[in-house]
């Protein structure tokens, strides 16, 4: 009653006296723009592989602080990288491994397990204390134990992992880079992933992205990635651009059944009803590139609404476009399920080998000693290119630098870059960076030799365990490309194309990992406090109970007893048999 | 401190593109009521817009009216399903308060809500305490069925800060008083609270600090007598000391009408007993209760002590024996 006057009284006056700003055509200029997009590519294997990418573009100045008015790009991040000054964010959740030699050369790999990397704004005082505090909000935004992350795994790269986004002057002492290899992704990791997109999974590509599928699959690898771009071509302002990308492969055998023949349904169980009301662009690319030269064996049903070629990785490829937003595509059903069928059945024995891949492993036997064996493959016909390798080995393997050996056809491969920070104890990990050159059609074989070290007893985990793992180690190069690529413009290209800056046409950056490895350390017997006491308390007990009997036993003549109850029921039993009693 | 948080929730973003100025509404309507309460506390604000958002009430259609309502004893529901939307505020740790602005889709329009007698409530808006509001903004229905979809919205920020505004008066505690007929009540004017409000609102603050200050202490007392061998570190007793102090002179302050600086000292006497009693030092797991301690040694101990007590309950007996038998035999 009275307050409602009071304050439209109030607000009457404010009305009156503020100039109303105009309003005609304020809120129509929007300074965000989605664009969301999907690709499936099929792999030499029979397998198919699905990204998923949805990019959010903000033309705003995050770093400032002073915007806080958020539409499209979500609020928890925005107020994360402003809080924190953070100018690149990279966090990536997989389970599985991309298979290179089989699989060819990923759009975007990440290794197994959680990874996170950052580039902090210079105007950060105590890196690490932002690292630490980022590692735990973002723990708490997608439900991992990223809080696992301290300074027992977390390494500073000098040569890997340059920005992607816009920098002026690299200090590498605002980088930090961490790998979880035993972190599991599940369901309650994507959730909190999906709740990030605009259209939650309610509405365009993201309905497809259901638990139950997703995680019935070979690889599934879900990552966000923040970094701030040029907003036109002059380049005097900043956009910060989100990019969340998932990428699942389907296997074969158990999800395709057997059968060549994928389709959105079969893979997804879903299929697409509309495009995000909120995306300027809602794409589906299927990879339709001949392989061998030879005439299309891929079909797809329903025809595409266009046919775009693009160069990637330094191949020629065809991609048939399925344009949600365009009014012609859901004219004939109300859902788009999009059919890979093979023409002609593929021979295995054509399968291309990429140009980039490598393979490590753990040698040598028992459990004081060991060695890391990095192979690395490079299969081009004639031309080398170098390649930036890091390793990053836990303080309990103690490396010896000593015995690092690179070797590639038979003869000695000096490094031409190396980087050694050797570990502290529970405070470090040792860090490798080398910068080798690969020469043409050759392996290449990086060998150390390490010591394992044995634990404190609290640290070992619980007995049923898998060991101890080591993360991945990190390959990044070059590649040089078999057709020149020209430079395309970022708002025109598709997604895929444009997640890592290219510097020039003739080659294009490729990051590898490897595999995960899993070592076992000397593990004490930890049922020996427990027997020790046993056998303690046993002597105590029979010695010295034995002992103080004898010594302190005092004896007296005892009056033979009447007899007692034994006596007596013998003495029955001799009755009934007539013998005389005892 | 207090974070603010005012979110438009559009369920239906293919009927309805709404567009806010909440830019322009916060600089207009809200920073001077801030300005004004910056005295009891720092406040940050900031803004989203959530798609497919929905309330997690399906609302009941009624004939008459021809509109949708939800009555008030389904309110409470409807919170908590869109909480999990809002996210939650993780570079901070202040509390937050929410202001949802909720545009039905198009099903279901017009929405309106029902108070405890069944008639629509002139605001349409809800507020629940400690947590914010949220207003439901009706939009009309096309004049003509053909009209293109999505409709586009622009939403009437006056109308609407006006109703939150008069919610965070309500969740700071600040109701209107009822004054008597011969008394003129001035209007508080741009700054939305006047400044005997806010002086109330300083003085129950204070107190409501002294009091929680030395239920804390007073917590912090028992469990030292509780537990007899707790280690206090130098850091805890002197925010222990500083507390005390802090609370002294805000009752000091308070007695002589110094408000500001009693509600400052009250502050500073909250903050360094939640630092103390919060402490991880104080933990009461970390220490051994005595009788564990005995709960260990005895199983060890005692099967070897009781041959040696009884067999030096044998010699007192004897002796005694020895002794009175030599009067014995005299």
């Amino acid at each position: 009653g009275g307050m409602a006057a009071a304050v439209l009284l109030l607000l009457l006056l404010l009305a009156a006296a503020g100039p109303a700003p105009g309003r005609a055509d304020a809120g129509r200029e929007r300074r965000d723009a989605l664009r969301e997009e999907l690709l499936l590519s099929p792999l030499p294997t029979g397998d198919v592989a699905a990204t998923f990418q949805f990019r959010t573009r903000w033309d705003a100045d995050l770093q400032r602080g002073a915007v806080s008015h958020y539409r499209l790009f979500p609020k928890a991040l925005g107020r994360l990288v402003a809080a924190l000054g953070v100018r690149e964010l990279h966090l990536a959740l997989t389970q599985g491994f991309w298979r290179t030699r089989y699989w060819g050369q990923p759009p975007l790999q990440a290794p197994a397990g959680a990874e996170l990397w950052v580039w902090f704004q210079p105007t950060v005082t105590d890196v690490d204390k932002a690292w630490k505090e980022l590692s735990n909000i973002l723990s708490g935004i997608f439900c991992a134990s990223l809080n696992f992350i301290d300074s027992t795994n977390t390494v500073i790269p000098t040569a890997s992992f340059k920005p992607l986004g816009l920098a002026n002057g690299t200090d590498h002492h605002l980088l930090r880079y961490a790998v979880l290899p035993r972190e599991v992704v599940c369901t309650e990791n994507l959730t909190p992933w999906k709740k990030l997109l605009p259209c939650g999974s309610k509405a365009g590509l993201a309905v497809l992205l259901k638990a139950e599928r997703l995680f019935h699959s070979s690889y599934h690898s879900q990552a966000v990635h923040i970094r701030p771009i040029c907003r036109d071509a002059s380049c005097l302002a900043l956009s910060w651009e989100l990019r969340q990308t998932l990428t699942v492969v389907f296997d074969f055998f158990s999800s395709g059944q057997g059968k060549k023949d994928w389709s959105l349904f079969k893979m997804f169980s879903r299929t697409l009803t509309d495009a995000c009301p909120l995306a300027s662009q809602s794409k589906v690319y299927v990879d339709i590139s001949p392989k061998n030269k030879e005439k299309e064996l891929l079909e797809v049903s329903p025809p595409p609404t266009s046919v775009h070629e693009a160069i990637v990785q330094g191949d020629r490829r065809t991609y048939a476009v399925y344009d949600l937003l365009s009014p012609s595509l859901f004219n004939t059903s109300r859902s788009l399920n999009v059919q890979l069928k093979w023409k002609r059945p593929q021979d295995s024995s054509e399968m291309p080998i990429p140009t980039l891949h490598a393979q490590r492993y753990v040698g040598g036997y028992g459990l004081q000693t060991g060695e890391i064996c990095t192979l690395i493959y490079n299969t081009h016909p004639y031309r080398a290119f170098p390649v930036i390798l890091l390793e990053t080995v836990p303080w309990y393997l103690r490396l010896y630098v000593h015995t690092l050996t690179i070797i590639t056809k038979g003869k000695e491969n000096k490094p031409s870059y190396i980087h050694y920070q050797p570990a502290q104890d529970r405070s470090r990990p040792h860090l490798l960076e080398m910068l080798i050159q690969l020469p043409a059609n050759s392996v290449t074989k990086i060998t150390i030799q390490f010591e394992r070290a044995l634990l404190k007893w609290t640290e070992y985990p619980p007995d049923p365990n898998h060991g101890f793992y080591v993360g991945s180690s990190v390959l990044s190069a070059l590649v040089p490309s078999v057709t020149a690529m020209k430079d395309m413009d970022v708002e025109q290209s598709p997604l895929f194309t444009s997640l890592f800056p290219s510097s020039d046409g003739s080659s294009y950056f490729v990051r590898l990992y490897t595999e995960p490895l899993l070592v076992n350390l000397p593990t004490p017997d930890f049922s020996m406090p427990y027997n020790v006491i046993c056998l303690t308390c046993t002597v105590v007990a029979v010695c010295y109970g034995s002992f103080y009997n004898l010594l302190t036993r005092t004896f007296h003549v005892e009056e033979p007893s009447r007899g007692g109850l034994a006596k007596r029921l013998a003495n029955v039993i001799r009755k009934f048999r007539g013998v005389p009693p005892l | 401190g207090y974070e603010i948080t005012f979110s438009l929730l559009n369920p239906d973003p293919k009927s309805h593109t709404v567009d806010w100025d909440i830019e322009g509404a916060v600089n207009r309507f809200v920073k001077p009521v801030l300005d004004k309460l910056s005295l009891v506390a720092n406040f940050s604000v900031d803004s989203q817009i959530l798609y497919y958002a929905v309330l997690g009430v399906t609302p009941r259609y009624d004939k008459e009216s021809s509109s949708f309502l939800l009555s008030a004893h389904s309110l409470p529901h409807v919170i908590n399903p869109v909480e999990a939307r809002l996210g939650s505020s993780a570079a901070s740790l202040y509390p937050v308060l929410n202001f949802l602005l909720y545009v039905p889709e198009r099903s279901h329009s017009p929405l309106y809500i029902q108070d405890k007698d069944g008639a629509p409530v002139s605001t349409n808006a809800f507020h629940s305490p400690r947590w914010g509001g949220i207003m439901v903004y009706n939009v009309e229905a096309p004049a003509s069925p053909q009209t293109s979809l999505p409709l586009h919205v622009d939403v009437d920020m006056a109308r609407v800060m006006e109703v939150f505004l008069a919610q965070l008066r309500l969740l700071f505690g600040l109701s209107q008083e009822e004054v008597p007929p011969e008394f003129l009540l001035e209007s508080p004017g741009n700054e939305g609270l006047a400044d005997w409000e806010l002086d109330h609102l300083l003085w129950a603050h204070t107190v409501e600090n002294i009091a929680t200050v030395s239920t804390t202490l007073t917590s912090l007392a028992q469990l030292l007598d509780k537990i007899g061998n707790i280690v206090i570190k130098d850091d805890v007793a002197s925010e222990v000391y500083r507390a005390v102090a802090s609370v002294q002179s805000a009752v000091t302050e308070l007695s002589l009408g110094h408000l500001l600086a009693a509600f400052q000292a009250s502050k500073e006497a909250v903050t360094c007993s939640e630092r103390a009693f919060f402490d991880p030092s104080l933990l009461h797991l970390l220490y051994f209760p005595d009788d564990q301690k005995f709960a260990i040694y005895i199983p060890l101990f005692l099967p070897m002590a009781v041959p040696i007590l009884l067999s030096l309950a044998k010699i007192v007996r004897e002796t005694r024996l020895r002794k009175k038998e030599p009067t014995k035999m005299d």
